[in-house]
Order: structure tokens, then C-alpha cells, then sequence
């Protein structure tokens, strides 16, 4: 054994691999995020992703509008245009947000390659490493994953069925003020939430926009759902009620459709004139194609009935997950959303969304764990469950596919009750929920 | 002669948990084959594969499916019943090596030594008593084991154990995969892996990889995250020593009766002596993984060693 072979030397596949930068540290695969790779198979029922369901839009509305934006303006949809975006979407984008009770001026809109681009942005701008972040518990696993890229620190703050809580806000405030820590901005969902399913009621908006505005704390207010009630609308969003303190994000991908790419954000004059430079350096421009497409579907298409269309498909599907919870898993607990796509789910304390994951696949259902939705590695006691692309039937037979995974994994837990600590590792996932295109 | 061009389907993904690690194998297979001059379709299997086949009637097949039913031998059994030429073992000899404690045993008998082990259904639990087994299997074993599903892949499902505390989360973890587990006394040492290739003129070993994980555990990260892992090709082992293991991969991948190409996992202990781990009847060969390391030390091309399986198959 000591005569070494000579000429061997270490093969590290990753060249490069000590010269990324430490906000890296998360981009990694792991043995989770590879089990969802499962998901577009059509034998698995999969309640994980968050894909709109697009078939429900009409082809000849979508056609319709590609052939006049390649008919009428084909060279200037092919070619570069505004950092900030193409002006007469930006006005539409004003009629869209006046919905929800806001007002502001054109010049004030940023069109991004979705809104989680301007997510992206506003985190560029805003956070240092080590700044505080407050999001709600849970949050938005898309927004986690940025703010960590940018070595936020994250806090929760606890949401209840009226969404986020104002004394849980003063508290986590008071504890990062105590502990000497910036805050930056608080990123909410205000609308069925995800992925918790509720919404911060009227009552309580005037109050977080006040504690904010005591402690000279921004809020990002990110509205993708909020079109999509099922019963009544909307309160009015926050930034119809403070437009010096709110930075609004908005999207098309929920309410038509998100292969287009576009999002926006309407922020206080001096963030925006800096969101712009900030877009011209990373993309240059949004798609200009895309952006002129969804400028000649808003007007002519009837956009509004399409959207009491996809009202009608989610709820129907929300229906039939509650349903179906009901008759499989009544010993859960979960919230009926009135809009969105996510049901949040509670498990019992013995079990974790997470390690349970490999017994779904092989029963072919897949969820999100709750772990997703947290920085902190909490959450393994819940699990996000979508009901916006699976068909109603589908959606019993995951939810009745569910029951038998729980049911095995508190058999096998049963099993070793009293043998030591079933607690399971909690790992070093940062990414543990499918990616985008998969559903 | 000029080589002849085939068509070859090659089949990846399907619904194991490994489905991920096996799409990138079969874009592997598949690019080492277009550059070989053949015509190769990439086929996820599922219930429209069997019309594929003959509609298309693909001169070879090369399965790349990593997991249960690639594995286990009910695809390869399918693909026999169809009369379809593939890559890889008989059915038969790929269930033994996908059956973790049988391999074992099977090696073990051909004179090559093994960690000691004990394989529990998860029945044994509940009818003799979770606590009265674990006591037992740590007095047999001692408390430095690793745990694994019985049956499966890329390190999923597995646990290193240190203490009796450990243990039972480990045996839950490793039952989320499969119904049986293999509880194996820990073995130290150097870890290899080698890849047997035969073209038809027998079993050889190409050069042996040394595997280096940064934090000592061959995990499913340190398997397919680039860096996680240091390779050494050929390994840091004597003439003497690389000798003896690469002829004990190959009395593996005959005792097992594999073929075309397999991959031999052992300790090296301190003697260096080899001790086996496991075999695996259809290798990963993604971007990551040790078999392209090993075809790459071995001096020929991916594309021509995996045309002269492709040939050789097409011929059976």
C-alpha cells in the first residue's frame, strides 16, 4: 500500500470550483430536488409545481395577437427596444393595477422579464450581506432563493388566517432593531399567499403599511394571484393605500400566460429611474416580441373574461382538493383558499414533508415540503399543495395517493416508535422543490 | 471494413427515483454514439415503448435506465421476450446485482470478501421488536455501519451510522426507499470503483478510480455535483494492489454473470485487500460519474468503445 502509484493525480471535475463567490454556496443539486425530476412523467400525479393552466386560454387569442404584432410592428418587435419597456404596455399595465385600487404614473412602470426579475432587482439594489429581509412564515421560495444569492438575512414573521400578523411584525422589528441588524425592506404576498393560500385582510393593511412607515421600512408588495379571487375581490392593494413607501410587483404569468415573460414593477420615482439602469445592465431590454404580443391581446382580446375563465378552472380545482383532503385525510389540517393555486397543508408532528418525499414518488404523487418556503429549515411539518394544473380527478386521485404515503410513513415511524430519535436529518438543501417547467 | 451504421434507441428516464441521474446517462450514451456514426433516438420508456420498438424495429437498444425496472431485470426480461437486441446483462444477472445482499453472498462465495452485513425486511421490525433487533444488530455489528436500501442507487436512501442513536433514523430513511434494508459493518480504506467492459473478446477491467469525497461520505451530492469529489485514475494503489482489484472486478462481473459493461464498487483496506460493496449491472455515465473517467484512462474514446458494444450487441 505505500508504493503509490506515480503518476496518479486528483481529477476535481469542477475547475473552477474554488473561485465561485460565496453567495454560490446554495446552487447545488441534492438528492430531493433529483427526485422531481419524476414530475413530468404522466403517470405521476403532481400537486409540487405552480404551473398556470395554460390550455385553458383559447389558441385563437394568443395566435390572433402574434399575428398582428408580426404583421404590423414585426421589426420592432424583433428588435431591441426601451430598458423600461414599451410605453403603451406600460399604460395598460396602469389600467390593470387600477383593479386593485392604484394609481400612478406611466412613467413610474418598469416592465421585467417577469416579476421575479424586479424581485431580483430590488434585491440588487437594496440588500448588503447580512441585511434583514422580514418575509412572511412561510414565504415564497422563488424570493427566498434571491434573497439568499444576495446573503440576506432572512426573518419570518408569523402569518395567521388574516395573513401577515402586526404584532408579529412590531416584535421581529424590535428584536433585529435590539440586535443591531438593518433592516431593508419587507417582502409580502398579500393575496393568496404563496404558499400559505390566505390573504391579509382590510383591517390589517393600514397597520403594516403604518409600522413600516414608523420604522422607515419599504415594502415590496407581490401581487401575482390577486386577480384570481373565486368569490369576492381583493382588498385594495397596499400600494393604493402608500405610494412613497411601496415598491408593487406585478405579472402577467398567473393571468394569461407565463411564457411570455413579463412582469413589472411601479416604484417611487428614485427606485425606479435606478431599477431602470439597473434592468439596462442586466438584460439590456425585456423581449420586446412578447411585450407587444400582450399589448395586442389586452386590447383586443376580451382579457378580462379570460380571466373569470381561469377563475372558474381554479376554482373548480380548489373544490375538488378540499374534497378530496376531506374524504383521504381528514386528520390533516389545511386553509380553503378563495384564490390562487395552494392549499398549505399541516401534517402531524411526527411527520416531515421532506424525508417522507422518496415514499411519493414511488407512490407517484408529488408535493412541495413546507422546507421550501423557509430559510430557516423549519416548515417540515407542512407541505405546499397545488391544485392549479392537475385536473379535478387527478387532484383525488394525488390527494388518495397521499393518504397511502402518510399512512406508510407513520406505519414505518410506528414501527420504531421508542427506539431513539426519529428526527431526520435536516440536511443542506437550499433547493428542494421542482423547477419551474416541471409540474 | 467500413463500420456500419445502426440505429439505436437508447432508453433513459423513466419513474424511479433515479430518473434524473438516468436522463443524463442516456444523453451521454447517446452523444458518444451520434459521434460513433450511428442514428440514435432517445426514448423515455412508458406504455406507448413496446409499439415503439416495433414499429421502429431499432437494430439496438441500449438501455440506460437507472433504478427499479431498469435494473432489476423487468426491462431487460421485456426486452428479451421482444427479441430486441440490447446493451447490457441477461435479465437474470442483473436482478443479482440489484439485489444488494445477494450479490453479496454470491461474491462472498467466489472468494472475495465482503463487510460483514444483515439484511432486514421491515416486517422483522414489527414482529420481533424494533428495539430488541437493533440491540441485536448492534451487538453483532458494533455501532460504525452504514445503511442501505437493499435495493437502489446513487447513494439514495443510505446513512452513515456512528452511534446506536443514529440508528433509527436511519433504518426509517432507508425503508422511504425500499421495504428491505442492508445494515453493513462500516469498511475503511481506500474506495474504488471498476468499470468491466466486454466487446465480445471477454471481460477486462479499465483503469481503477479512486474516489475522494470532500467530506468522506460518497453521497448523492458528492455524485453529481462537479468538485464534491476528487478522482484519482488510476488509483493511488501499488502495481500490485490495482492488479488484484481489477481481477477481482472482473471475477465479480463474471460471478454475477453481467455483461457488456459494469461497474465494481470495493474498499481497499490497509492490506489492500479488496472488499466488495456492490456491482451495478447498468453504470451511471453521467458527466460526473467514475465509468467515463475510467474509459478515458483507459486510452480509447467513449464513442469507440461504446460503438463496439453497440456492434457487438446488434450481432446477439
Amino acid at each position: 500500500m505505500n508504493d503509490r502509484h506515480p503518476q496518479s493525480r486528483g481529477i476535481n471535475l469542477d475547475p473552477w470550483l474554488g473561485h465561485y463567490a460565496d453567495r454560490t454556496s446554495g446552487l447545488s443539486q441534492s438528492e430531493v430536488r433529483a427526485l422531481f425530476a419524476v414530475v413530468s412523467r404522466p403517470e405521476v400525479v403532481s400537486l409540487a409545481g405552480g404551473m398556470p393552466f395554460v390550455s385553458a386560454l383559447p389558441d385563437e387569442l394568443v395566435t390572433g395577437a402574434l399575428d398582428r404584432v408580426m404583421r404590423d410592428q414585426g421589426p420592432t418587435a424583433l428588435q431591441y427596444g426601451s430598458g423600461q419597456g414599451v410605453p403603451a404596455l406600460r399604460e395598460q399595465i396602469l389600467g390593470i393595477m387600477a383593479l386593485e385600487g392604484i394609481t400612478g404614473s406611466v412613467d413610474d412602470v418598469v416592465v421585467t422579464t417577469g416579476s421575479q426579475q424586479a424581485l431580483d432587482l430590488v434585491t440588487k439594489l437594496f440588500i448588503n450581506p447580512g441585511d434583514v429581509v422580514l418575509v412572511e412564515a412561510p414565504s415564497y421560495l422563488g424570493a427566498i432563493g434571491i434573497f439568499r444569492s444576495y446573503q440576506a438575512d432572512i426573518v419570518h414573521v408569523m402569518m395567521d388566517e388574516d395573513g401577515l400578523v402586526p404584532e408579529a411584525l412590531e416584535a421581529a422589528i424590535a428584536d433585529c432593531h435590539a440586535a443591531g441588524k438593518p433592516i431593508k425592506f419587507l417582502y409580502t404576498i398579500p393575496n393568496f399567499h404563496n404558499p400559505g393560500g390566505v390573504t391579509l385582510s382590510a383591517q390589517r393593511r393600514p397597520r403594516i403599511l403604518e409600522i413600516c412607515k414608523r420604522h422607515n421600512i419599504l415594502i415590496l408588495e407581490d401581487n401575482p394571484y390577486g386577480l384570481l379571487s373565486f368569490d369576492e375581490p381583493v382588498p385594495p392593494a397596499l400600494r393604493a393605500l402608500d405610494d412613497e413607501g411601496v415598491i408593487y410587483l406585478g405579472s402577467f404569468s398567473k393571468t394569461f400566460a407565463p411564457g411570455f415573460r413579463v412582469g413589472w414593477a411601479l416604484a417611487p420615482h428614485a427606485i425606479r429611474e435606478k431599477l431602470v439602469l439597473a434592468a439596462e445592465a442586466a438584460i439590456l431590454c425585456p423581449s420586446s416580441f412578447s411585450q407587444l404580443a400582450i399589448h395586442e391581446y389586452l386590447n383586443e382580446a376580451d382579457w378580462m373574461g379570460q380571466i373569470e375563465s381561469y377563475r372558474g378552472v381554479y376554482r373548480e380545482r380548489r373544490d375538488a382538493m378540499i374534497s378530496a383532503l376531506n374524504e383521504h385525510l381528514p386528520e390533516l389540517t389545511w386553509n380553503v383558499p378563495n384564490g390562487g393555486f395552494y392549499v398549505w397543508v399541516g401534517l402531524p408532528d411526527e411527520l416531515d414533508s421532506k424525508a417522507m418525499l422518496p415514499r411519493a414518488v414511488t407512490e407517484l404523487v408529488a408535493y412541495t415540503p413546507g422546507t421550501a418556503f423557509f430559510a430557516d429549515g423549519t416548515g417540515q411539518h407542512n407541505m405546499r399543495l397545488s391544485f392549479c394544473y392537475p385536473t379535478p380527478e387527478n387532484i383525488n386521485v394525488g390527494i388518495r395517493r397521499l393518504a397511502t404515503v402518510i399512512q406508510g410513513e407513520r406505519d414505518l415511524l410506528e414501527t420504531f416508535a421508542g427506539t431513539g430519535s426519529l428526527k431526520p436529518n435536516p440536511g443542506t438543501d437550499s433547493v428542494i422543490a421542482p423547477p419551474p417547467h416541471l409540474n | 471494413m467500413p463500420n456500419p451504421t445502426l440505429n439505436i434507441m437508447v432508453l433513459a428516464g423513466g419513474i424511479s427515483h433515479e430518473r434524473e441521474v438516468s436522463l443524463r446517462s442516456g444523453r451521454r450514451v447517446a452523444d458518444a454514439l451520434l459521434e460513433a456514426g450511428h442514428e440514435v433516438t432517445i426514448v423515455d420508456p412508458d406504455a406507448r415503448l413496446f409499439d415503439l420498438l416495433m414499429n421502429e424495429k431499432p437494430d439496438v437498444v441500449w438501455p440506460a435506465v437507472h433504478g427499479a425496472s431498469g435494473e432489476d431485470g423487468a426491462l431487460l426480461d421485456l426486452l428479451d421476450a421482444s427479441g430486441v437486441s440490447y446493451v447490457g446483462p441477461h435479465a437474470a444477472s442483473a436482478r443479482l446485482a440489484w439485489n444488494k445482499p445477494v450479490a453479496k453472498t454470491l461474491v462472498q462465495r467466489a472468494g472475495i470478501a465482503t463487510p460483514e452485513s444483515i439484511t432486514l425486511p421491515r416486517e422483522a421490525f414489527r414482529e420481533l421488536g424494533a428495539s430488541t433487533v437493533l440491540e441485536v444488530v448492534t451487538q453483532g455489528l458494533g455501532h460504525d455501519l452504514v445503511i442501505k436500501p437493499a435495493q437502489g442507487g446513487s447513494s439514495q436512501g443510505v446513512s452513515l451510522v456512528s452511534s446506536a442513536d443514529a440508528l433509527p433514523r436511519a433504518m426509517v430513511d432507508a425503508y422511504t426507499y425500499y421495504e428491505v434494508a442492508l445494515l453493513e459493518k462500516r469498511a475503511y480504506g481506500t474506495e474504488v470503483a471498476v468499470t468491466v467492459i466486454d466487446d465480445g473478446s471477454g471481460p477486462r477491467a479499465l483503469p481503477v478510480v479512486e474516489i475522494v469525497p470532500s467530506d468522506g461520505f460518497y453521497s448523492f451530492e458528492a455524485r453529481y455535483n462537479a468538485g464534491e469529489t476528487t478522482f484519482f485514475t488510476p488509483a493511488r494503489l501499488s502495481e500490485m494492489v490495482l492488479a488484484a482489484v481489477s481481477e477481482a472486478a472482473v471475477v465479480v462481473h463474471e460471478t454475477l454473470g453481467l455483461d457488456y459493461l459494469s461497474r465494481i464498487d470495493f474498499i481497499i483496506d490497509e492490506s489492500g485487500n479488496p472488499i466488495f460493496l456492490e456491482a451495478n449491472a447498468l453504470p451511471g455515465l453521467t458527466e460526473t460519474s467514475s465509468a467515463p473517467l475510467a474509459i478515458e484512462a483507459s486510452g480509447t474514446a467513449a464513442s469507440t468503445l461504446f460503438n463496439a458494444l453497440a456492434l457487438r450487441a446488434a450481432q446477439r
